[in-house]
Order: C-alpha cells, then structure tokens, then sequence
C-alpha cells in the first residue's frame, strides 16, 4: 500500500501527530483545540510537541467547557480556519451534541450552501480498564446518523494519517473515531503529506468462506480472528471499511456476492446500530438468507466497571470467532 | 456625544427599515402565506440600529431566532431576507432556512439560529479566528434573556475572557422567555452581573434609546478591537409582538400572557417614534423629509414582497442538495 521511498516504521499515535503537524505547518488556517492537547496523559503522543512548534494561539488547551470550546471550534471554522477540537474521551463529547448536531451537520444545508464547517470532531474510545460507563462508550452510530456529518474511523498507522489530512482538508464537517487501544500499533508510514479518499473500504485479508466487516480497533481484531479461523478451515475475508460515512457499499457487496456469508463486527450496541444499517443494506441490494448474515455486537447494556463483567462485554478476536463458528 | 446629521439619519432610517419589514410580515402570516415560524423584532430595533452602526462590514456577527433586525442592521440585502421568509429559492439561504436561519456572509451575518444560546460559543470562535489571524475583527453574538439560562452562556465567558477573545455577548432583554416572564425564570434581573465573576468588562444600558445603545456599543467595540477581552452588554427593552408570530396568543394558549397595563407603558418608550420626535426638535429632519423616508422604505418594503411573492419555491427534487459542500 505504501511506498518505500520515504517511509519509515511509525505508530498510530505519532502518525496522528505527524499529520496534525504537517497541516498545521503548511496551513495557517488550521488550530486544533480541546482540552488535554498540551497533555500526554489526555493525548498520549498525538499532540506533542505542538504547542511548543505552533504557539498557544493555535494549538489551545482549554477548560474544562466540552461545549463552549467545540461550539468556538465551529465557529472558527464558520469564520474560515480549519478547525480540530478533540475529546480525549467520547463521553464528553455528549456535552458538544448541539455545536456537532444542530450546527456543524446542518449548517451548509440551513444556510443553502452560502456557508461550510471545516471542523473535524476527534473522539477517542477507551474502552476497558475498569473505567466503566462514562469514560467507554462508543457512539460512531450517533453521528453516522445525522445528514451533514462524515464519520471516519481509521484502524492503521497509515490509514490515520492519510485520512486525518484528508478529514482537515474536507469542507464538511467530520467526526473521526479513534480508539486509545490502537495507539501502539506501528507500520511503514510515508513521511510526505498525503490523503487517502473517504469511501474507500480496504480488503485486509482476502477469503472465500464468510466476509468480515469491521472498522478501528475491531478491524485489527478481525484479521486475527480470521487467521485463528484459517486454523479451523474457515477461509474469512476482513474488510475494513475505514470510513462509516461515505460508506464504501461496493466493498462490501462485492466480497459478500464471493463468499455467500457476512458477519459484521462492530465495537457498539446492536439496537438501531451499525451492524444493523449493513444488515439491511445486503438485504436490499443481494439475495443473501438472513440466515447468513450475523450481526456481532457487544451487549446492549452500558459498559460495566468489574474487570468480570468487562470479559462478557468487549469484543476481541476470541469472541469474533466464535461467534463466527456459529454460522458453519 | 457630537453627531453628524448623516449618523443620525441613517439610524432612523435603519430602525424604520426594521420596523416596517416586521410589520409587514403580520398580514401575509395570518393569512398562511407565510408559513415558517417568525418571531418579530418589533419594540427592540434601537439595538441592532445603534450596535450595528459601530461595526465594520467584515466584523462577525452571530444572531437568534429574532434575528431580521439584526441581519438587516449588518447589510443584509431586503428582498432576499422577505424571500427566505416566504422559503423560496431567491432567499439569503434559498429556501432552506426560513426567518430562523437567515445569513449574508458577504455582510458578516455569519449564522442565525433558534437553539437558544447556540450562537454564543461560534462568535467565541469566530473571535479567536480573528485573534489568530490578527485581522482586528469583532464578533459579536445576539441573544435574548432565555438564552441565561444555557450552560454555554457560561462556559463561553469564562472562555473568552480566559483567551482575551474579541467577543461581545449582547443580551437583548426584553423581558420574556417565550410565554415566561423574566421574574420567574431568574433569581434576579439584572443580566449585566453575570459578566463580572467571569472579569467580563459589562454594560446595562437603555436598549430603546438608540443614541444610549450606539453610546455603549461604541465604547463595547472599542475594547474589543483594541485587544482588552470581551465585553457583555444587557440592553433593557421590550417585544411589541408576540414571542413567534404577530401576538402572543398566535397558537391559541398563550392568551393575555403581558399585563395591558405593561404593553401600554412600553409603547410610550417606543424607540422609534421617541427618536423620530427628537430628530425633529433637534432640526435634524423635517416632517416632511421623515414622511418620504416612510414612502421610500414602504415601497422597498412592499417592492421585497412583491419579489418574494413571484420568485419559486425551491424544487422538491433538490431535497438532497446542500446536505455536503
């Protein structure tokens, strides 16, 4: 996927780093705002060293006002900079619902397109850690709903930056989906700016049994699951759709028209969520039986704190499986 | 405070420009040809006339739902703000806003929204944009005394005095909530004191005395331009309409919401007819003059409906566009 030239091994975190700081150097427009981006123990390394290279006017660390710094984040992008605000955790994001909701998403349509948001709504996920209910939620569902929103949720070191520079550079607003867990994982990264188009899925791992669909962390997990499944004779294809909103529909029912079987695996609840638009979107456009179509979820209740509980809640690679198992 | 005859006239003609737009939306909306929901600047012009007049065409502005005053005050072109009213194509946002999502970037009317305080928290940023680039703009976002009860109102203070954002929180009360009066929805009625905790430099001014608001603007702009922080500005004043549409009782529950007796104390404080008297013992304009300034704005006026009338409604084939740039 990358080239060698001018690619060296490089983490998720560092990737997300190098992105925001390469735009932020080419592009006097862009601020990235939110609390914590001063702080490793909010960001981890996705935000060093960018205040001490771009000044504490673009890159603002804020109070504690979830609402009123992503309300200003539109603003300014209203105003014309391209504006990133991040909640270092999801649930607090719950606070910004109107700045994200009644404004950024219907702004272009309400103001008959005289006027666009370039505004990227960053949320980490951290799921786990006995951290319970309101530090784990994962909410991509909420906002792939609402018209006038992208949501892209990236699962690789080269995938974040491709698409966190493509998320700036977007006139629309964006939610990008990110996920703690992810942090750690290195590939090769190309060193020069580039973008990676929204609505393009990428095959994983190529099979002919029963296609994976997944996105984040869950993708990750996906492949293992599928190499674990190998041992077993299932031959699963993964795909990680990488953006929930474009979706790449064609990715999906290409591979699913291949292999006849699909389980979608996704990170949040199954009611009214994801899973369940891909479902009905292969009900509608193939003649697969419902019966080869499974939705793996976790478990419509809010994420428990005991490290007990927690092991009948997330999803891994483990619980992909077996799940999976079921449909053979 | 010296003015020129000129500064003087146009700030009549502003808030007549205003007033009679407004109440040119009365018929057409008891009839149903208007149909979105439309809440009228009527009583409270005075404010957006004499803020206005000290912005510059590029500064931000940021409004409510009882944003027309506003909008026009900034520059926002007539015909074009009767047509979004009537939602048809021709309109500032062509059709798809209606009275409550008005905008004229061109003008610096950057956004206008009905979510109570939801335009708070984007002039704050379009405050920092501005401080970012240097550019020495303003920005400034209109709200009403409902809006004190958001949580954002708050947060956006301690925000942009935290940054020295060149922010001015304007809070237009005029002393109802929708169908609540302000005693029973605030501890206390004197909106300017919420500024001070936050070291937000505050003002509590006459908003229906258009010399007073132009006085107090001014000096609100100055501060801002000049580097020192935000400003919060309480302009006292009254609605002569009801809270959405001509009267109070337009959705036939909130009947007799406002002591007669209170309206009537009102009218006498009307800002406009008040500074047209004055405009005239002062020998600034004749009677005669102030009555072809009503025929010129009337026939614009009615010219804006006639337009709005005659221009289409968007097409409901075009229901997706705009959706994403």
């Amino acid at each position: 996927m990358s080239s060698n030239k001018g690619t060296r091994k490089l983490n998720y975190a560092l990737a997300i780093n190098e992105a925001l700081a390469q735009k932020l150097e080419s592009d006097p427009s862009v601020i990235l705002i939110g609390q914590g981006v001063t702080s490793p123990w909010y960001v981890g390394n996705t935000c060093k060293d960018l205040v001490e290279r771009f000044g504490e006017e673009r890159v603002i660390d804020t109070p504690v006002s979830e609402n009123a710094t992503t309300g200003a984040a539109v603003g300014a992008a209203i105003a014309g900079m391209k504006a990133i605000v991040v909640h270092p955790r999801t649930d607090f994001a719950v606070y910004a619902f109107d700045p994200i909701i009644n404004q950024a998403a219907n702004w272009f349509y309400m103001s008959g397109g005289t006027s666009s948001v370039p505004v990227v709504f960053w949320l980490i996920v951290n799921g786990g850690g006995e951290q319970a209910a309101q530090h784990s939620q994962a909410l991509h569902t909420v906002f792939a709903h609402v018209p006038g929103l992208k949501v892209i949720a990236p699962s690789t070191a080269y995938d974040v930056k491709g698409l966190l520079i493509g998320a700036i550079n977007d006139p629309n607003p964006v939610v990008f989906i990110d996920n703690r867990s992810l942090y750690g994982a290195s590939e090769n990264v190309p060193e020069e700016m580039y973008e990676i188009p929204f609505g393009k899925g990428v095959v994983r791992r190529k099979g002919k049994d029963i296609t994976l669909v997944s996105f984040s962390f869950l993708a990750q997990e996906s492949v293992k699951a599928a190499e674990a499944l190998a041992l077993e004779g299932i031959d699963a294809e993964v795909i990680d759709i990488r953006t929930l909103k474009p979706l790449d529909e064609k990715i999906i029912l290409d591979s699913v028209n291949k292999t006849g079987k699909i389980a979608i695996v996704d990170s949040a609840w199954k009611f009214c969520g994801f899973s369940a638009e891909i479902a009905a979107l292969i009900n509608e456009k193939t003649n697969l039986s419902n019966k080869s179509i499974l939705r793996v979820n976790i478990p419509d209740a809010p994420a428990p704190a005991s490290v007990s509980l927690e092991e009948g809640y997330y999803l891994n690679s483990d619980k992909i499986v077996k799940s999976v198992k079921s449909l053979f | 405070m010296k003015y020129s005859p000129g500064l003087l006239e146009n700030l009549y003609r502003t808030m007549l420009t205003i007033r009679q737009a407004e109440e040119s939306l009365v018929e057409p909306i008891n009839n149903g040809t208007i149909r979105c929901p439309v809440h009228l600047y009527s009583g409270q012009e005075a404010i957006a006339a004499g803020f206005c007049a000290n912005l510059n065409q590029k500064d931000y502005l940021f409004g409510n739902h009882r944003s027309h005053g506003h909008y026009l005050a900034k520059g926002g072109d007539l015909k074009k703000m009767i047509a979004e009213i009537y939602c048809k194509e021709t309109g500032c946002a062509k059709g798809r806003g209606g009275s409550m999502h008005l905008i004229s970037v061109e003008n610096g009317v950057m956004g206008i929204v009905p979510i109570v305080a939801g335009t708070i928290s984007l002039a704050v940023g379009a405050a920092m944009a501005a401080k970012v680039r240097k550019d020495k703009r303003v920005a400034v976002s209109f709200f009403g005394d409902g809006a004190t009860g958001e949580g954002v109102l708050y947060e956006s203070l301690n925000f942009a005095s935290v940054y020295k954002l060149p922010v001015i929180f304007v809070c237009e009360n005029n002393l109802y909530s929708t169908h609540m009066a302000i005693g029973k929805i605030r501890h206390k009625n004197h909106i300017a004191d919420i500024a001070g905790p936050f070291g937000v430099k505050s003002f509590h001014c006459d908003g229906n005395n258009v010399l007073k608001v132009y006085e107090v603007s001014k000096k609100a702009v100055e501060h801002c331009r000049s580097g020192k922080g935000p400003v919060f500005i309480e302009f006292l004043t009254y609605r002569m309409r009801g809270h959405v549409g001509p009267d109070d009782n337009i959705q036939g529950t909130h009947t007799e919401i406002r002591p007669l007796k209170e309206v009537e104390k009102w009218k006498k404080r009307d800002p406009i007819s008040n500074f047209s008297d004055y405009l005239i013992k002062k020998k600034v304009l004749t009677r005669e003059k102030i009555k072809n300034i009503i025929n010129q704005i009337n026939n614009e006026v009615h010219d804006a409906h006639t337009f709005a009338r005659e221009s289409k409604r968007p097409p409901a084939n075009e229901v997706l566009k705009y959706v994403f740039q």
